[in-house]
């Protein structure tokens, strides 16, 4: 068990980052650190995809010098799934940090408990 | 190749282009254009429908022509065909019914965002519900929470800005699950279209290898979806997320978004997990011991629970609970019956929602329930509206909500194990939903005494006088198009839910096709 998981060091490393953003994501009060966990916890997913589409001894996945042959090559798919997963998360990265200008300029913190504990209050 | 096969593709895109499109329309031309581009594409998803139904068979469609390992590829059978009609047939109703309070609730130049919103939304629950590969599905997954959060935060007042935060949290966490899913069951299959994934994972359960990862990809991927449909204890955005949105937004995040990642959910168990590896690995009572806890605390807490909409949005976290529980059950009649469940609860919750709005108007606006004593005498057809949708979510026989009920009861005699305590969390969730929404349908017909009545009596008719000193032809003859509006799309809402009631014989029998041409 524990020689698989040095063998596999990168993959090892990634799921791990993938707790650390996932718990940040989850549990932090502040609204920045969140939105940091969940840059985090995307960057893991992308690690763990490049490293699984990456073959030892193999060239980036562009025909160079001729040689036609897919061996030569490491696999080309999870590179366009980190690309298309990179957008995603750029995009909601924006929505999120938008939406925390809003909720500072109402509600004067970053912190979620006072934001919501203000809201109610607000209401109320 | 029959033209029809094009249409979900042409359905998608046509959704997607509109919303582009209306980023440079005025907030009245987006509206048409999105109650146009949802008639169409619900046109074609009849179509689709009725091709399938005649030809018996589902059939894939290759996006730009590359064979199946490589492609991306679409797939339409009845199950996808008729989700796809029914969520366009709500959505279209809900734009007509809450779009007098979106011009009221979201700034003018606003507007159109609105639209572009309910364009993106549109095109990717019909992507959802379509697509043959997983990653395309990731990445619908993502505009649909995107184009969710805008419908929440574009009305700000109240607690929408901070439940919109708390709704992009709780999604986040749901997407980066699924997304560690997927990307794990890329690594185990070597594939990300749903046919030949499906192949991988039977040769390898066959082979018996990958026991832990297979089991941690379908844990992982489950509960990714669980949490962004709101499942039992990941519910907590779900009151205030529905609760606050203009009333159109209510509509279709209740009705539909949850119900397009639990299509999903079911799509995967059932194209690339396979239904018996998932049974086998215990995820599915995971899944059931969840949705009875939903079922029970969702409607403890809509009881508890003063404010109406978030009554009702609290009652939505019980009927996820429902849905999950048909999952559960790990037989077909459950899955069926779960099927059913999100068509029963599409139709009757946003007939819910949008009634309310027109009960809250005559009532001055005010949260506590109680302000509604004897709404349903102001405005009668929302009140019958409000009564029917009551009536069917606690199972009035010849309403949608009864053949629900009575599906998950007989399909809980087929599983001995599940049986016990199904049959009587039904039973007690069905009192439970009895004792809030009763409550709430009696005081709608309760006539107003004493000093609430006075207070509400004293309010609209203040309302009649200032819109009648307010240069009064006009204001009453724009007023009357409201509720034209308005009684349009309850009247539509409550014939939705009498054909899923009376009708429901064939729609049971085209859901149980559709699962099976799932395998």
């Amino acid at each position: 068990m524990g020689m698989a998981l040095l063998v596999n060091a990168e993959e090892t490393v990634s799921i791990i980052l993938f707790g650390v953003g996932f718990t940040m994501l989850m549990l932090h009060r502040n609204l920045i650190k969140k939105i940091m966990g969940m840059n985090i916890m995307d960057t893991a997913v992308y690690l763990f995809l490049a490293v699984k589409g990456y073959i030892k001894g193999r060239m980036v996945p562009i025909v160079t010098d001729g040689i036609q042959e897919v061996s030569a090559y490491i696999n080309p798919v999870p590179s366009g799934l980190v690309l298309t997963g990179i957008v995603v998360s750029v995009s909601t990265t924006a929505l999120m940090l938008a939406l925390t200008i809003r909720l500072y300029e109402r509600y004067g913190s970053l912190d979620l408990d006072q934001i919501l504990m203000r809201a109610k209050e607000e209401e109320a | 190749m029959s033209f029809v096969q094009n249409f979900p593709f042409f359905s998608i895109i046509a959704a997607m282009f509109s919303g582009i499109l209306s980023s440079v329309l005025d907030g009245k031309k987006a509206r048409n254009l999105s109650l146009l581009v949802i008639a169409v594409t619900t046109g074609m998803s009849v179509m689709v429908l009725g091709f399938c139904m005649r030809t018996g068979e589902s059939y894939t469609y290759m996006m730009g022509h590359f064979p199946a390992p490589w492609g991306n590829e679409i797939r339409a059978g009845v199950l996808e065909g008729l989700t796809a009609v029914l969520f366009g047939l709500v959505m279209f109703f809900a734009v007509i019914g809450g779009m007098d309070h979106t011009a009221v609730d979201v700034e003018e130049s606003k507007q159109n965002l609105f639209y572009i919103m309910i364009d993106l939304m549109l095109s990717s629950l019909l992507a959802l519900i379509y697509t043959n590969d997983l990653f395309t599905a990731y990445v619908f997954v993502e505009i649909n929470t995107i184009a969710g959060c805008g419908l929440i935060m574009i009305r700000q007042v109240g607690r929408s800005l901070s439940s919109a935060i708390r709704y992009m949290i709780m999604s986040q966490l749901g997407s980066g699950l699924f997304l560690i899913g997927l990307s794990l069951l890329y690594d185990v299959t070597g594939h990300l279209l749903m046919s030949p994934a499906k192949e991988a994972v039977a040769e390898i359960e066959a082979a018996g290898l990958y026991a832990v990862p297979m089991l941690v990809i379908m844990a992982v991927i489950s509960v990714g979806l669980a949490i962004k449909s709101g499942l039992y204890p990941f519910h907590y955005w779900i009151p205030d997320t529905y609760g606050y949105a203009t009333p159109t937004a209510s509509a279709v995040l209740s009705g539909l978004v949850s119900k397009g990642y639990i299509f999903l959910l079911i799509k995967i168990f059932y194209r690339v997990l396979g239904q018996e590896n998932v049974i086998a690995s215990q995820m599915i009572n995971v899944l059931f011991v969840f949705g009875l806890a939903g079922m029970l605390m969702g409607s403890v807490h809509a009881i508890m629970e003063k404010d109406t909409r978030r009554m009702i949005a609290y009652s939505s976290v019980a009927q996820i609970g429902y849905i999950y529980m048909g999952i559960g059950l790990g037989t077909q009649a459950g899955m069926v019956a779960a099927v059913f469940h999100m068509f029963t609860h599409s139709a009757t919750k946003a007939l819910l929602f949008i009634s309310a709005v027109g009960l809250y108007e005559v009532s001055g606006d005010r949260k506590d329930y109680r302000s509604l004593v004897g709404a349903g005498y102001r405005n009668p057809l929302a009140g019958i509206g409000f009564a029917v949708g009551a009536l069917s979510m606690v199972g009035f026989p010849m309403l949608s909500g009864f053949i629900s009920k009575l599906l998950f009861a007989t399909s809980a005699l087929q599983s001995p194990h599940k049986m016990l305590p199904t049959i009587i969390a039904l039973a007690v969730s069905t009192v439970l939903n009895a004792v809030y929404f009763l409550r709430l349908v009696i005081t709608l017909y309760t006539i107003p005494s004493g000093d609430e009545g006075e207070k509400t009596r004293a309010f609209s008719e203040g309302q009649k006088l200032s819109s009648e000193k307010e240069d009064g032809h006009r204001q009453t003859s724009s007023r009357q198009q409201v509720i034209t509006k308005l009684r349009l799309a309850v009247v539509s809402y409550i014939l939705l839910n009498l054909v899923l009631g009376l009708y429901s014989q064939p729609i049971v029998a085209a859901i149980g096709k559709g699962l099976s041409m799932f395998a």
